[in-house]
């Protein structure tokens, strides 16, 4: 039962990911000595850089945030807490153009700052070098960490934290050694999303010339016209995911379940000084995250607003919804599969329902080619015509955007009590009634979330649509694409700040407690 | 699952039907040669269905608002319509690979002769011959086999600050590595094509052993990180991060086309040697083009008098045949000598110039 649902999606994804693995059929030792000696040793280290910098920024702000916004009361809380997750609807190639166009020597500040009051700041320098990369990750990615987060705190509420404290300890301990465990898994979710976007992503980091291992892979296959050598690297990203992610799940404590929805909706009250340093914090974010970049993509995009109403952007537009609602729905009914089976199930098989997730952390472009060559050699096999079809790209974001669905629905998962659906067999309900009366409400949060997220993603994805898309397909990540290839980011203003309009809308419903945030325990 | 097929064939077959008696009827052309003809039929153009008169499919990785005013107009000569799919070059070339001999596609169309000379070498482009194409296109700018021909011309030189910079001070691309540069040199990243076609023709002129003292010598003489993009480049040139740096003109014609005083000047690298390094934009027929005639036809067209204007006209490159006007503002950059090696060296060396690249330290 369990492998009737897990071998479909199996196949699927086993389908590019053995692609991937084929390519080791055949070794290029003279590309690998030339990788080994002048490339690998610094991309590695980079990569790591980044990812250990990447993490813990997006760990701390995301965990600092989802405390504050979840259990603490400060003047504007209620305003600023949705706005919050609005990073994510900037795709990360966008705010990294944005900032280094401002922020480089060339640009706007530093210009301001050298011809009025001759100064040359040495951090500004930095942070237009490459590694201004990392704090427009941080940006970009802990939004993942605060929404799970964020979750995971408001449904354990405050009374374990004050039971705590009056039981005379600080509040910094009661913190660190109460709630915060509680949340680790919310917290862990949160960073392997953000992780794995940190290791494919290659827009930003060429942006900003700061070369990581995915670097490496595109030298390989553009600059080396090496596609094999390039697809053994991407296998062995893979290989680093999952060996972090199955470390996680191995070591996870199973006993450490999700507490009980507290239904006191009561809030810590922070002190004078405290209060209002949490809203600073709170606006600063929303500064940096959101405003400054929305209000610099407007101003480039101010003239050719008024082509927004006459050309072919509402196409676009349509096109790139219908990509990303039937994108995001197959990838909440693969998190459900997954779901369905590993549910209470062995280690070894959960283990097993881990594998079809690890899309995510494969580059773009090297799944689309993966995908390409699975597809033609399956066509000139069958007879189909895949390849070209909607399908390949559907496909395409099935794997690379499944962790999503699987990621959401996994906290939820944990609140689905076997003996409720064994009274009700008891009670002679049948299976669809089962999953209707009981399942559905319990996993409804996990679900719209998966959605809402998959919506958000796949609407920002670039490369694979790029390569996969039938014709008359194009997005507005294909537009950004066309207008930026030449490096003037400015031309494709309009098109970021649709997309970035358009993904903002899902984004606040995710925020929505209403929808996405509890579970109400079906008494 | 049998019904669905049955289905499918009933519909294939009323398909042909419909289409291949409908031209029958209204005129005299028979369906098989109207869709090899090379010149428009009047029967096929104003035939409604689509299976008639397939559009020609090209894959272009060059920008849409550079390509589209040229396929539009030879729609609108020809009565051949086109569709097109933009990428990068490589997803495109993967495409082609991938599809094989069942691709859509007739015609590639991209940036750099590396990536042309790769499409050739992985066989997915077929060889034209047209003595049209050979007479007008510059015997550099095409594949000797005709694979692929140049069809718009761009120049990687040195660019400099004027009040910084004393012109007598330049001369060549390998002279950039003189020690007076040292912390006034800006390069673009060693990712893009451009700057790995240009190190790939110094291979081929000095060889690689002195070559490499001279990418080394740009790498230590740097002001800053190598840029993402030319028009950052020569922003900074403009802003005095540094002096001098190797970019592609059409990008300074975009700026004076904004700014037309803009304070940063071009200088004709190895005019006493080898010439200004060149590139291309060009074109190939696809290997497996199901309709090679009409790509054929938008390749010649592309060289025509009329097209070539239109292309000198857009992007401030140069045309690829000689004695087309320029524009105004590309001619005020006065005349030089180009490098007049066949840029198939760009392609076949292109793996040597990036291993050098990687090895002198250029990120």
């Amino acid at each position: 039962m369990r492998w009737a649902l897990l071998c479909p999606l199996l196949l699927l994804i086993a389908l590019p990911i053995s692609m991937l693995l084929l390519s080791w059929w055949q070794v290029d030792g003279a590309v690998w000595d030339h990788l080994a000696e002048h490339l690998l040793p610094r991309l590695v280290g980079n990569s790591f850089l980044l990812l250990f910098v990447v993490g813990l920024g997006v760990t701390l702000l995301g965990v600092s945030l989802a405390w504050l916004s979840a259990c603490c009361e400060f003047p504007g809380r209620r305003w600023l807490d949705p706005l919050l997750i609005l990073p994510l609807a900037f795709p990360t190639y966008v705010l990294a153009f944005i900032y280094l166009a401002m922020l480089d020597y060339a640009g706007p500040v530093q210009t301001l700052l050298r011809e009025h009051w001759g100064l040359s700041p040495a951090w500004l320098d930095a942070i237009s070098g490459p590694v201004g990369v990392i704090p427009i990750m941080i940006i970009a990615f802990f939004p993942y960490v605060y929404l799970l987060t964020r979750t995971s705190f408001a449904n354990a509420g405050v009374h374990t934290f004050e039971a705590a404290r009056s039981l005379g300890h600080a509040p910094w301990r009661v913190f660190l050694s109460v709630s915060l465990p509680a949340a680790r898994p919310a917290i862990v979710a949160g960073l392997s999303l953000a992780l794995m976007e940190t290791l494919a992503d290659f827009g930003a980091v060429s942006i900003y010339g700061f070369d990581t291992f995915t670097t490496a892979i595109y030298r390989t296959w553009l600059g080396l016209f090496n596609l094999q050598a390039a697809t053994q690297l991407a296998s062995l990203l893979m290989l680093f995911m999952l060996v972090l992610v199955l470390t996680e799940r191995a070591t996870r404590d199973v006993r450490a379940a999700q507490p009980e929805r507290s239904q006191s909706g009561r809030r810590i009250q922070l002190g004078p000084c405290l209060r209002w340093l949490a809203t600073g914090f709170q606006v600063a974010v929303i500064l940096v995250g959101v405003v400054i970049p929305a209000v610099q993509l407007l101003i480039w995009a101010g003239p050719d607003l008024a082509s927004l109403f006459q050309s072919d952007y509402l196409e676009l537009i349509v096109n790139t919804l219908k990509l990303a609602a039937w994108g995001s729905a197959l990838v909440v009914i693969g998190g459900l599969l997954l779901l369905a089976a590993s549910f209470r199930a062995k280690r070894s098989i959960s283990m097993i329902a881990e594998l079809p997730a690890f899309g995510y952390a494969i580059p773009g472009s090297v799944l689309a080619v993966a995908i390409m060559l699975a597809l033609t050699g399956l066509d000139r096999w069958l007879g189909t015509a895949l390849a070209g079809g909607l399908g390949a790209l559907l496909l395409a974001y099935l794997i690379r955007f499944l962790r999503i669905g699987a990621g959401s629905l996994e906290g939820v998962a944990a609140k689905i009590r076997p003996q409720q659906l064994e009274a009700a067999r008891s009670l002679g309900a049948g299976p669809i009634e089962r999953f209707r009366r009981i399942l559905l409400p319990l996993l409804r949060p996990g679900l719209i979330m998966a959605f809402l997220l998959g919506l958000v993603e796949i609407a920002k994805e670039m490369p694979a649509t790029l390569m996969l898309r039938p014709f008359g397909w194009d997005t507005l990540a294909v537009r950004i694409f066309e207008l930026t290839a030449e490096g003037q980011w400015e031309r494709a203003a309009l098109p970021a700040l649709v997309l970035v309009v358009l993904g903002s809308i899902p984004s606040i419903l995710l925020m929505r407690d209403r929808w996405v945030g509890q579970t109400r325990s079906s008494q | 699952m049998n019904t669905v097929r049955l289905l499918g064939a009933v519909l294939v077959v009323s398909g042909f039907f419909l289409t291949g008696c409908q031209p029958a009827d209204e005129s005299d052309i028979e369906p098989a040669t109207a869709r090899e003809a090379v010149e428009p039929v009047a029967g096929v153009a104003t035939e409604p269905q689509q299976t008639e008169s397939n559009p020609l499919v090209v894959y272009s990785s060059r920008q849409p608002h550079l390509v589209e005013p040229l396929f539009e107009e030879f729609t609108a000569q020809t009565g051949v319509a086109i569709e097109y799919i933009n990428d990068s070059e490589a997803a495109l070339i993967e495409r082609l690979a991938a599809e094989a001999e069942d691709t859509p596609a007739s015609v590639l169309i991209t940036v750099d002769a590396g990536n042309l000379w790769l499409a050739d070498e992985r066989g997915l482009l077929q060889p034209l011959a047209s003595d049209f194409l050979n007479e007008r296109i510059p015997e550099a700018l095409r594949d000797p086999e005709g694979h692929w021909f140049g069809l718009s011309v761009r120049a990687r030189t040195i660019m400099y600050h004027p009040d910084r910079v004393d012109p007598a001070d330049l001369s060549t691309y390998a002279q950039l590595a003189d020690p007076q540069w040292e912390g006034r040199l800006c390069l673009r990243t060693s990712r893009k094509v451009y700057n790995q076609s240009l190190t790939a023709m110094m291979i081929e002129r000095l060889g690689e052993e002195n070559v490499e003292p001279i990418i080394s010598g740009w790498v230590s003489n740097l002001a800053t990180e190598p840029f993402s993009s030319d028009t950052r480049l020569i922003e900074a040139i403009e802003a005095g991060q540094c002096d001098v740096g190797l970019v592609n003109t059409y990008y300074l014609g975009r700026l004076i086309d904004e700014q037309p005083d803009y304070p940063v000047e071009i200088f004709w690298a190895n005019q006493d040697s080898t010439g200004t390094h060149v590139n291309i934009s060009g074109a190939g027929v696809t290997t497996h083009a199901p309709a090679a005639a009409q790509a054929r036809q938008l390749i010649e067209w592309l060289a025509s008098d009329a097209a070539q204007q239109k292309i000198a006209g857009s992007n401030f490159e140069f045309p690829a045949v000689e004695g087309i006007p320029l524009h105004p503002t590309v001619e005020a950059w006065g005349e030089f000598e180009a490098d007049s090696m066949n840029l198939k060296i760009a392609g076949q060396r292109q793996v040597e110039a990036v291993m050098l690249m990687d090895r002198a330290g250029w990120r």
